[in-house]
């Protein structure tokens, strides 16, 4: 019986999926405009995200040596930095390879390299650039620094240049945070929008059939039985509404990638598409199957209170 | 005057049933009637007089400010939703608006009656072209309601009516949009119907269908039945 019943309801799901043209285009359309946004929603979460991630990349901390400190000290400082979970990485620059980088530096400033030639020794120490996994960290890992001893008691840290560049380092991380809380409201507001306007959408198809459902009733029929093609319609305009806004990215993303590229730097839309295909897919076609099925089902409830 | 019991020979008894719908409308007042199984009876009265608002309260489509109604012994407003459903199976219901599914075909809407009872599929194939048959909608079993005339669309919500075979046919005002010819023969079906062993409870304004019937006419003014003859005639 109740194999027999779902088997009846999905055959009329889809006949009237394909019978009530005009409401069927209606709703896939709405649907589909509103799933285009709940797509774009990722799109652009993905490029704000590879675009924060890129400034953040571009903040480091560098931390000076005494020019007489133990290269076997800064191994071992550099390691037990590698191993605090705020560290994302840690470069070491010898005092040979700073003196080398210093010299490429100024290769045409002569005035400058006759002086090194005139110093006995290198005067440069050696360096480390550390970059935190948080903006916020980096004041917590250059405390930690500037009290740091070598095993002998000796202070090898010359200088960490945060404190220098705390308040540039602190106005970028707030304006991170910002950015980030106001995007996710952002996505937040578009999604409910999207929601009701689905939802409405679909309250309006089922409305032009608020009779059928009374007469359905009325001749004796359960309300998993009327509900049901509704059901199974809404779940099939939301699918059908996935599949379409899924293949409007593709030129849309096409058309966007140099334009999103040039402007945030680094983060090509289609690339994501392309990559990504398998996840927009399955958000898209579930948001659709969910909101779809969903809000027929709270729909037709109105109707069924005969 | 028929006397209004409830027996064992009755199948739906009114019992002093009220309806309000606010303080200054009074739908029905105070109504007790009793309908004997395989009766044909007529309902009578001016627009208003309660006579739809009679069948709602059978179908349990709503509910009684005071009173009850009992269908055989079951107190229908005491039945819970699941309960109501089955019930309603037992009733076979038509309507002056046809009230039929316009995204189904003939067939169809005949075929979701039965299949709303959970019959299976080879009973309805061979139930539903042989009530299509009966109704002389034979020829139009593809058709959808839209394709259908006043009288085909009526013969067609009939068919729907007594396809599960309902110990019951409530028929409200049924020939209210159809021309003589029409009435006429819709009136001969349900008279059909009712000699097969269906109750059948008609409303009507016509008095050329109530008189050439000459069964009981019930006639209701203002929610009250002022007049309950056995073989009446349309008197208001």
């Amino acid at each position: 019986m109740f194999w027999m019943n779902t088997k009846r309801i999905v055959k009329y799901g889809f006949i009237n999926f394909w019978r009530n043209g005009f409401v069927t285009l209606a709703s896939i359309l709405v649907m589909t405009v509103t799933l285009f946004v709940i797509g774009s929603l990722i799109f652009v979460g993905a490029i704000l995200d590879s675009s924060l991630g890129q400034i953040k990349n571009k903040v480091d901390i560098n931390v000076y040596f005494v020019t007489t400190a133990p290269e076997e000290d800064i191994i071992s400082l550099k390691s037990s930095l590698e191993q605090l979970p705020e560290i994302s990485s840690v470069e070491y620059v010898s005092r040979e390879q700073s003196i080398e980088e210093f010299k490429t530096r100024h290769e045409n400033d002569q005035l400058i390299l006759q002086a090194l030639q005139e110093l006995d020794d290198n005067p440069l120490g050696a360096h480390f650039n550390i970059r935190a996994k948080e903006t916020s960290q980096y004041e917590s890992i250059a405390t930690f620094l500037e009290n740091y001893q070598a095993s002998g008691g000796t202070p090898i840290v010359d200088k960490v240049n945060f404190f220098q560049n705390k308040v540039a380092i602190d106005k970028l991380s707030s304006v991170i945070s910002s950015v980030d809380k106001l995007s996710f409201g952002v996505i937040v507001v578009f999604m409910i929008i999207s929601i009701l306007i689905i939802f409405n959408t679909i309250r309006l198809a089922i409305y032009t059939s608020r009779e059928e459902i009374s007469v359905m009733k009325l001749v004796g029929a359960g309300n998993f039985y009327v509900r049901g093609p509704f059901v199974i319609e809404g779940i099939m305009y939301g699918v059908s509404s996935a599949l379409i806004a899924l293949v409007l990215f593709y030129p849309v993303t096409i058309w966007m990638a140099p334009l999103t590229e040039n402007f945030f730097g680094g983060a090509n839309v289609f690339n994501y598409y392309v990559n990504n295909f398998a996840q927009i897919f399955v958000v898209l076609v579930l948001s659709g199957v969910f909101l779809g099925g969903v809000s027929s089902y709270l729909a037709v409830k109105k109707y069924l209170k005969i | 005057m028929k006397e209004n019991l409830k027996n064992d020979k009755n199948i739906i008894h009114f019992d002093n049933v009220k309806k309000m719908y606010s303080e200054n409308a009074m739908a029905l007042d105070g109504v007790t009637l009793s309908i004997g199984k395989n009766e044909f009876v007529s309902i009578v009265g001016h627009s208003g007089a309660g006579k739809t608002t009679l069948l709602k309260m059978l179908l349990a489509e709503e509910k009684p400010t005071d009173g009850k109604v009992y269908f055989d012994t079951t107190d229908v407003h005491s039945l819970n939703r699941k309960d109501i459903t089955q019930f309603r199976r037992k009733i076979g219901t038509v309507f002056q608006d046809f009230r039929l599914i316009p995204g189904k075909t003939a067939y169809e809407n005949v075929a979701f009656a039965m299949e709303a009872c959970g019959r299976d599929d080879r009973e309805i194939e061979l139930d539903v072209p042989h009530v299509l048959d009966l109704v002389d909608l034979g020829n139009k079993i593809w058709n959808f309601p839209s394709e259908l005339s006043g009288g085909e669309k009526q013969r067609l919500a009939i068919a729907r009516a007594i396809v599960n075979q309902p110990e019951v046919l409530i028929a409200d005002e049924p020939t209210g949009n159809l021309d003589p010819i029409n009435t006429y023969e819709i009136a001969q079906i349900l008279k059909k119907i009712n000699d097969i062993g269906t109750t059948v409870i008609l409303t009507t304004h016509n008095k050329g269908v109530i008189d050439s019937l000459n069964n009981r006419v019930i006639t209701m003014e203002n929610g009250k039945i002022i007049r309950d003859n056995e073989n009446g005639k349309y008197v208001i």
